[in-house]
Protein backbone atom coordinates (compact mmCIF):
# COMPACT_ATOMS: atom_id res chain seq x y z
CA UNK A 1 0.00 0.00 0.00
CA UNK A 2 2.85 2.20 0.07
CA UNK A 3 2.83 3.28 -3.48
CA UNK A 4 -0.39 4.77 -2.55
CA UNK A 5 0.52 6.77 0.64
CA UNK A 6 -0.84 9.91 1.11
CA UNK A 7 1.31 13.13 0.86
CA UNK A 8 2.24 14.56 3.37
CA UNK A 9 1.80 17.73 2.77
CA UNK A 10 -0.75 20.01 4.19
CA UNK A 11 -3.34 22.24 2.20
CA UNK A 12 -3.96 22.50 -0.87
CA UNK A 13 -1.56 22.63 -3.89
CA UNK A 14 -1.29 26.30 -5.79
CA UNK A 15 -3.21 25.61 -9.26
CA UNK A 16 -1.04 27.14 -11.84
CA UNK A 17 -2.22 29.60 -13.92
CA UNK A 18 0.54 29.17 -16.71
CA UNK A 19 -1.54 27.95 -18.94
CA UNK A 20 -4.00 31.05 -18.42
CA UNK A 21 -2.88 33.36 -21.35
CA UNK A 22 -3.31 30.70 -23.91
CA UNK A 23 -6.86 29.93 -22.66
CA UNK A 24 -7.49 33.55 -23.00
CA UNK A 25 -5.93 34.53 -26.17
CA UNK A 26 -7.68 31.27 -27.75
CA UNK A 27 -10.79 33.02 -26.98
CA UNK A 28 -9.41 36.07 -28.01
CA UNK A 29 -8.67 35.23 -31.21
CA UNK A 30 -12.47 33.47 -31.88
CA UNK A 31 -13.75 36.71 -31.09
CA UNK A 32 -10.86 38.72 -33.63
CA UNK A 33 -12.01 37.06 -36.24
CA UNK A 34 -15.80 36.74 -35.87
CA UNK A 35 -16.53 40.27 -34.51
CA UNK A 36 -17.31 42.61 -37.46
CA UNK A 37 -17.11 46.57 -36.90
CA UNK A 38 -20.52 48.09 -37.66
CA UNK A 39 -19.58 50.70 -40.17
CA UNK A 40 -22.82 52.29 -40.91
CA UNK A 41 -24.58 55.03 -38.53
CA UNK A 42 -28.22 54.29 -38.09
CA UNK A 43 -30.02 57.51 -39.58
CA UNK A 44 -33.39 56.32 -39.94
CA UNK A 45 -35.58 53.78 -37.80
CA UNK A 46 -35.06 50.41 -38.29
CA UNK A 47 -37.54 47.75 -36.74
CA UNK A 48 -37.90 44.98 -39.16
CA UNK A 49 -40.37 42.56 -39.61
CA UNK A 50 -41.20 39.39 -38.75
CA UNK A 51 -40.85 36.24 -40.59
CA UNK A 52 -40.21 32.35 -40.06
CA UNK A 53 -39.08 31.22 -44.05
CA UNK A 54 -35.81 32.94 -43.86
CA UNK A 55 -32.29 32.14 -45.05
CA UNK A 56 -29.24 33.23 -43.55
CA UNK A 57 -27.10 35.71 -45.18
CA UNK A 58 -23.93 34.36 -46.07
CA UNK A 59 -20.62 36.52 -46.92
CA UNK A 60 -21.32 39.21 -45.58
CA UNK A 61 -18.54 41.09 -47.38
CA UNK A 62 -20.70 40.36 -50.64
CA UNK A 63 -23.82 42.35 -49.17
CA UNK A 64 -24.78 45.92 -49.78
CA UNK A 65 -27.81 47.28 -47.96
CA UNK A 66 -30.58 49.89 -48.11
CA UNK A 67 -31.85 51.19 -45.23
CA UNK A 68 -35.85 52.61 -45.30
CA UNK A 69 -37.50 54.33 -42.48
CA UNK A 70 -38.45 57.26 -41.44
CA UNK A 71 -35.42 59.97 -39.96
CA UNK A 72 -34.07 58.47 -36.73
CA UNK A 73 -34.45 60.72 -33.26
CA UNK A 74 -36.50 63.85 -32.50
CA UNK A 75 -34.48 66.19 -33.91
CA UNK A 76 -33.75 64.69 -37.42
CA UNK A 77 -37.71 63.99 -37.76
CA UNK A 78 -37.82 67.86 -37.14
CA UNK A 79 -35.11 68.75 -39.84
CA UNK A 80 -36.20 66.43 -42.61
CA UNK A 81 -40.05 64.95 -41.38
CA UNK A 82 -41.03 61.86 -40.42
CA UNK A 83 -41.50 60.97 -43.92
CA UNK A 84 -39.50 57.63 -44.81
CA UNK A 85 -35.95 58.01 -45.96
CA UNK A 86 -33.82 55.88 -47.90
CA UNK A 87 -30.22 55.64 -45.94
CA UNK A 88 -27.04 54.56 -48.17
CA UNK A 89 -23.84 53.48 -46.19
CA UNK A 90 -23.98 56.69 -43.63
CA UNK A 91 -26.12 59.15 -45.40
CA UNK A 92 -29.71 59.93 -46.96
CA UNK A 93 -30.21 59.31 -50.45
CA UNK A 94 -33.20 59.55 -53.32
CA UNK A 95 -34.05 56.96 -55.54
CA UNK A 96 -32.41 58.00 -57.91
CA UNK A 97 -28.82 57.40 -56.21
CA UNK A 98 -29.55 53.72 -56.01
CA UNK A 99 -28.27 52.51 -59.79
CA UNK A 100 -25.36 54.54 -58.77
CA UNK A 101 -24.50 53.11 -55.48
CA UNK A 102 -24.95 49.88 -56.48
CA UNK A 103 -22.17 51.13 -59.32
CA UNK A 104 -20.04 51.84 -56.58
CA UNK A 105 -20.55 48.61 -55.31
CA UNK A 106 -19.91 46.30 -57.69
CA UNK A 107 -16.58 48.45 -58.32
CA UNK A 108 -15.64 47.64 -55.10
CA UNK A 109 -15.25 44.29 -55.06
CA UNK A 110 -13.05 42.01 -57.38
CA UNK A 111 -14.69 41.05 -60.94
CA UNK A 112 -15.83 37.57 -60.08
CA UNK A 113 -18.12 38.40 -56.91
CA UNK A 114 -19.81 40.94 -58.91
CA UNK A 115 -22.90 38.19 -59.68
CA UNK A 116 -22.51 36.88 -56.12
CA UNK A 117 -23.63 40.44 -54.98
CA UNK A 118 -26.95 40.91 -52.89
CA UNK A 119 -29.00 43.87 -51.90
CA UNK A 120 -30.49 43.37 -48.44
CA UNK A 121 -33.01 45.77 -47.68
CA UNK A 122 -33.29 46.33 -44.49
CA UNK A 123 -37.22 48.50 -44.45
CA UNK A 124 -39.02 49.50 -41.03
CA UNK A 125 -42.16 47.98 -40.39
CA UNK A 126 -43.85 51.20 -40.84
CA UNK A 127 -42.77 51.85 -44.33
CA UNK A 128 -45.03 51.52 -47.43
CA UNK A 129 -44.63 49.86 -50.04
CA UNK A 130 -44.37 52.59 -52.53
CA UNK A 131 -41.29 53.62 -51.40
CA UNK A 132 -40.22 49.91 -51.60
CA UNK A 133 -41.44 48.82 -55.52
CA UNK A 134 -39.55 52.42 -56.32
CA UNK A 135 -36.53 51.02 -54.89
CA UNK A 136 -37.18 47.59 -56.99
CA UNK A 137 -37.65 49.24 -59.78
CA UNK A 138 -34.13 51.19 -59.86
CA UNK A 139 -32.32 47.87 -58.58
CA UNK A 140 -33.64 46.17 -61.82
CA UNK A 141 -32.62 49.08 -63.85
CA UNK A 142 -29.01 48.24 -62.19
CA UNK A 143 -29.35 44.71 -62.77
CA UNK A 144 -28.90 43.72 -59.44
CA UNK A 145 -31.57 41.13 -59.43
CA UNK A 146 -30.73 39.26 -56.24
CA UNK A 147 -31.99 41.05 -53.42
CA UNK A 148 -33.24 39.83 -49.09
CA UNK A 149 -36.14 41.46 -47.41
CA UNK A 150 -34.06 41.81 -44.05
CA UNK A 151 -36.18 40.32 -41.14
CA UNK A 152 -35.54 39.38 -37.46
CA UNK A 153 -36.54 35.60 -36.86
CA UNK A 154 -39.99 34.79 -35.54
CA UNK A 155 -40.08 32.59 -32.43
CA UNK A 156 -42.66 29.99 -33.22
CA UNK B 1 33.22 35.65 -22.79
CA UNK B 2 32.43 35.51 -19.37
CA UNK B 3 29.37 37.48 -20.84
CA UNK B 4 27.91 34.34 -22.40
CA UNK B 5 28.40 32.21 -20.03
CA UNK B 6 26.09 34.03 -17.98
CA UNK B 7 21.79 33.00 -18.72
CA UNK B 8 19.23 35.40 -20.48
CA UNK B 9 16.82 36.66 -17.19
CA UNK B 10 13.72 35.03 -18.32
CA UNK B 11 10.77 37.37 -19.42
CA UNK B 12 7.99 38.31 -16.68
CA UNK B 13 4.84 36.61 -18.64
CA UNK B 14 2.95 37.31 -15.93
CA UNK B 15 0.96 40.24 -17.11
CA UNK B 16 0.45 38.39 -20.65
CA UNK B 17 -2.80 37.32 -19.26
CA UNK B 18 -3.74 41.02 -18.42
CA UNK B 19 -2.96 42.09 -21.90
CA UNK B 20 -5.14 39.59 -23.43
CA UNK B 21 -7.78 39.95 -21.07
CA UNK B 22 -7.93 43.46 -22.06
CA UNK B 23 -8.09 42.83 -25.92
CA UNK B 24 -10.91 40.36 -25.33
CA UNK B 25 -12.93 41.92 -23.10
CA UNK B 26 -12.88 44.85 -26.18
CA UNK B 27 -13.75 42.61 -28.82
CA UNK B 28 -16.34 40.77 -26.56
CA UNK B 29 -18.37 44.38 -26.24
CA UNK B 30 -17.52 45.45 -30.09
CA UNK B 31 -18.27 41.75 -31.26
CA UNK B 32 -22.41 41.55 -33.16
CA UNK B 33 -23.51 38.10 -33.02
CA UNK B 34 -26.44 38.53 -35.15
CA UNK B 35 -26.69 36.97 -38.33
CA UNK B 36 -28.92 38.30 -40.82
CA UNK B 37 -31.48 36.54 -41.91
CA UNK B 38 -34.26 37.44 -44.43
CA UNK B 39 -36.79 36.12 -47.46
CA UNK B 40 -34.50 35.60 -50.58
CA UNK B 41 -35.87 37.16 -53.77
CA UNK B 42 -35.12 36.99 -57.26
CA UNK B 43 -36.50 39.95 -59.00
CA UNK B 44 -37.22 39.23 -62.85
CA UNK B 45 -34.73 40.96 -65.85
CA UNK B 46 -36.09 44.41 -66.80
CA UNK B 47 -37.02 44.21 -70.55
CA UNK B 48 -39.50 46.20 -72.11
CA UNK B 49 -38.84 44.29 -75.21
CA UNK B 50 -40.79 41.26 -73.90
CA UNK B 51 -44.91 40.79 -74.38
CA UNK B 52 -46.45 40.07 -71.20
CA UNK B 53 -47.61 36.61 -71.77
CA UNK B 54 -51.43 36.21 -72.58
CA UNK B 55 -53.04 34.81 -69.30
CA UNK B 56 -56.66 34.21 -70.92
CA UNK B 57 -57.92 30.86 -70.56
CA UNK B 58 -54.55 30.15 -68.12
CA UNK B 59 -57.00 31.50 -65.20
CA UNK B 60 -57.16 28.57 -63.22
CA UNK B 61 -53.19 28.00 -62.57
CA UNK B 62 -52.84 31.70 -61.45
CA UNK B 63 -53.64 32.88 -58.18
CA UNK B 64 -54.17 36.12 -58.11
CA UNK B 65 -53.72 37.70 -54.30
CA UNK B 66 -54.15 41.41 -54.08
CA UNK B 67 -52.75 43.60 -50.78
CA UNK B 68 -54.75 46.98 -50.55
CA UNK B 69 -53.72 50.19 -48.44
CA UNK B 70 -55.35 49.21 -45.62
CA UNK B 71 -53.65 45.92 -45.47
CA UNK B 72 -56.46 43.93 -46.32
CA UNK B 73 -55.97 40.58 -48.17
CA UNK B 74 -58.24 40.01 -51.79
CA UNK B 75 -57.24 36.40 -52.28
CA UNK B 76 -59.12 34.93 -56.10
CA UNK B 77 -61.98 37.69 -55.51
CA UNK B 78 -62.63 37.04 -51.56
CA UNK B 79 -61.65 38.58 -48.76
CA UNK B 80 -59.21 36.16 -46.61
CA UNK B 81 -57.17 36.45 -43.11
CA UNK B 82 -53.66 36.03 -43.06
CA UNK B 83 -53.73 33.09 -41.24
CA UNK B 84 -55.43 31.09 -44.12
CA UNK B 85 -53.51 32.21 -46.76
CA UNK B 86 -50.68 29.47 -46.55
CA UNK B 87 -53.36 26.48 -46.69
CA UNK B 88 -55.05 28.52 -49.35
CA UNK B 89 -52.45 28.58 -51.06
CA UNK B 90 -51.31 25.41 -50.82
CA UNK B 91 -54.37 23.76 -51.43
CA UNK B 92 -54.23 25.49 -55.02
CA UNK B 93 -50.64 24.39 -55.58
CA UNK B 94 -50.91 21.02 -54.56
CA UNK B 95 -54.50 20.43 -56.79
CA UNK B 96 -53.17 18.38 -59.45
CA UNK B 97 -56.24 18.93 -61.71
CA UNK B 98 -58.50 17.66 -59.24
CA UNK B 99 -60.25 21.08 -58.31
CA UNK B 100 -61.26 22.67 -61.55
CA UNK B 101 -60.88 26.13 -59.71
CA UNK B 102 -57.43 25.54 -58.96
CA UNK B 103 -54.90 24.87 -60.58
CA UNK B 104 -53.59 21.73 -62.98
CA UNK B 105 -50.16 21.25 -61.74
CA UNK B 106 -46.98 22.35 -59.12
CA UNK B 107 -45.03 23.42 -61.74
CA UNK B 108 -47.76 24.74 -63.88
CA UNK B 109 -49.30 27.47 -61.01
CA UNK B 110 -47.86 30.72 -60.16
CA UNK B 111 -48.99 33.04 -57.63
CA UNK B 112 -49.62 36.70 -58.52
CA UNK B 113 -48.79 38.70 -56.09
CA UNK B 114 -50.25 42.32 -56.55
CA UNK B 115 -50.03 45.12 -53.36
CA UNK B 116 -50.85 48.85 -53.29
CA UNK B 117 -48.21 51.32 -52.70
CA UNK B 118 -50.05 52.28 -49.40
CA UNK B 119 -49.39 48.53 -48.35
CA UNK B 120 -47.45 48.75 -45.26
CA UNK B 121 -44.14 46.92 -45.31
CA UNK B 122 -44.70 44.89 -42.11
CA UNK B 123 -48.06 43.31 -44.42
CA UNK B 124 -46.19 42.70 -47.89
CA UNK B 125 -43.41 40.62 -45.80
CA UNK B 126 -46.00 38.55 -43.56
CA UNK B 127 -47.90 37.61 -47.11
CA UNK B 128 -44.15 37.21 -48.37
CA UNK B 129 -43.57 34.93 -45.39
CA UNK B 130 -46.86 32.50 -46.04
CA UNK B 131 -46.56 32.06 -49.21
CA UNK B 132 -42.55 30.80 -48.84
CA UNK B 133 -44.18 29.21 -46.06
CA UNK B 134 -46.35 27.15 -48.16
CA UNK B 135 -43.88 26.10 -50.72
CA UNK B 136 -41.45 25.28 -48.27
CA UNK B 137 -44.22 22.91 -46.96
CA UNK B 138 -45.07 21.02 -49.86
CA UNK B 139 -41.66 20.65 -50.32
CA UNK B 140 -41.12 19.48 -47.53
CA UNK B 141 -43.85 16.83 -47.63
CA UNK B 142 -42.68 15.62 -50.91
CA UNK B 143 -38.89 14.75 -49.89
CA UNK B 144 -40.27 13.21 -46.60
CA UNK B 145 -42.79 11.22 -48.69
CA UNK B 146 -39.82 10.47 -51.63
CA UNK B 147 -36.65 10.25 -49.33
CA UNK B 148 -37.99 10.02 -45.63
CA UNK B 149 -35.83 13.37 -45.12
CA UNK B 150 -36.58 17.15 -44.75
CA UNK B 151 -36.04 19.08 -47.89
CA UNK B 152 -33.13 20.95 -46.21
CA UNK B 153 -31.24 17.56 -44.99
CA UNK B 154 -31.34 16.78 -48.63
CA UNK B 155 -28.08 16.91 -51.08
CA UNK B 156 -27.98 19.09 -53.83
CA UNK B 157 -29.50 17.33 -56.63
CA UNK B 158 -32.07 15.65 -54.67
CA UNK B 159 -33.15 19.12 -53.65
CA UNK B 160 -32.88 20.46 -56.99
CA UNK B 161 -35.31 17.50 -58.13
CA UNK B 162 -38.05 18.69 -55.40
CA UNK B 163 -37.52 22.20 -56.20
CA UNK B 164 -38.29 21.48 -60.17
CA UNK B 165 -41.26 19.79 -59.02
CA UNK B 166 -42.46 22.89 -56.64
CA UNK B 167 -40.75 25.70 -58.65
CA UNK B 168 -41.24 29.06 -57.12
CA UNK B 169 -43.08 31.40 -59.45
CA UNK B 170 -44.54 34.69 -57.36
CA UNK B 171 -45.30 37.04 -60.14
CA UNK B 172 -45.40 40.59 -58.99
CA UNK B 173 -46.95 43.24 -60.57
CA UNK B 174 -46.13 46.94 -60.44
CA UNK B 175 -47.80 48.32 -57.30
CA UNK B 176 -51.63 50.00 -57.86
CA UNK B 177 -53.14 53.04 -55.99
CA UNK B 178 -56.16 51.05 -54.61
Amino acid sequence: MSKFKKNKQEGTPPISTASLPDIVFMLLFFFMVTTVMRETEMLVDNILPQATEVKKLERKSLVSYIYIGSPRGINRKKQYGTKAKIQLNDAYARVEDIQSFIVAERESRAEEEIPLLTTSIKADVDVKMGIVSDIKQELRKAQSYKINYSTRKENK
Amino acid sequence: MARNKRSTPEINAGSMADIAFLLLIFFLVTTTMDVDTGIARKLPVLDDTQQPEDMQGNARNIYEVYVNKTDKLLVEDEEMDIEDLRNGAKEFLNNHGKNPALSDSPDKAIISLVNSRGTSYEMYIAVQNELTAAYNELRDDEAIRKYSLNYTELPKDKQKEIRKMYPMKISEAPPGEF
